[in-house]
């Protein structure tokens, strides 16, 4: 793999065991980086309720984890999430594709706008223009 | 506009109206539905020239999800197709990981 991909991990951890949750997010970004990835943020979201309950719980503790890497880790790392009975739920996202092309659009849009500073002047252009020429003869 | 179409529901007593027709026309059949006039409705997410959807950016979802939890139609909303996408996918892992309901009661 010659890009690297960057990934958006969540994962919920079990309220009842909040003081582990540094340590936890410690444990899972080691886990990364013995892997070959690169943790670019780690945030803890708080404390907050579930929209459903998971395993009898009502809320949880969310972090986030923000990882650079060529997907091998993320295997690892969901494994150990899977095993670890401390963590309620996880999701990874790919989003380096969808940055991209967010990217690219910003980009364009800005082009679009260099290219045309004035709003509305393109429309008046065409028909305004044929009116100027005989009257100017 | 989410408040909107939950008065419709309400108001029409049969959800969202299964003819295709982006409600162009007033509802003939329905109680109360005829009398609400189309209006031009613009995508937000373009206007505001948004690029990405968050799946983690709980209060801007949850307008887009009205009382019951289902993902409000686009044809409410009037997003255009391709911010409807990303809002899809966003709701959907948003869901997930119980940031918002599959269902409410």
């Amino acid at each position: 793999m010659d890009t690297k991909r960057q990934y958006e991990v969540v994962f919920i951890v079990d309220p009842t065991a909040d003081d582990e949750v540094p340590k936890l997010t410690e444990n899972f970004s080691q886990i990364i980086t013995d892997q070959g990835g690169v943790v670019t943020k780690a945030e803890t979201m708080g404390k907050r309720q579930l929209a459903y309950e998971i395993l009898h719980h009502k809320d949880g503790t969310f972090v986030l984890l923000e990882i650079e890497g060529s997907g091998k880790e993320i295997a690892e790392l969901e494994r150990r999430m899977r095993v670890n009975d401390r963590v309620l739920r996880y999701i990874t996202v790919r989003v380096d594709e969808d940055r991209r092309r967010a990217d690219k659009l910003k980009d364009r849009r800005a082009r679009k706008a260099a290219k045309r500073p004035a709003p509305g002047e393109h429309r008046r252009r065409g028909p305004a223009m044929e009116f100027a020429e005989p009257a100017g003869e | 506009m989410a408040s909107n179409y939950e008065d419709r529901q309400r108001g029409g007593g049969g959800g969202y109206d299964s003819d295709d027709d982006g409600d162009r026309r007033p509802m003939g059949g329905g109680r109360g539905g005829g009398r609400r006039m189309h209006r031009r409705r613009v995508c937000r997410f373009c206007i505001d020239k948004v690029d990405l959807i968050d799946f983690k950016d709980v209060k801007l979802l949850q307008n887009y999800l009205p009382e019951r939890g289902k993902i409000l139609p686009r044809r409410i909303s009037g997003t255009c197709a391709t911010h409807q996408r990303m809002l899809a996918e966003a709701i959907k892992r948003a869901r997930n990981i119980a940031l918002l309901p599959y269902t409410t009661d």
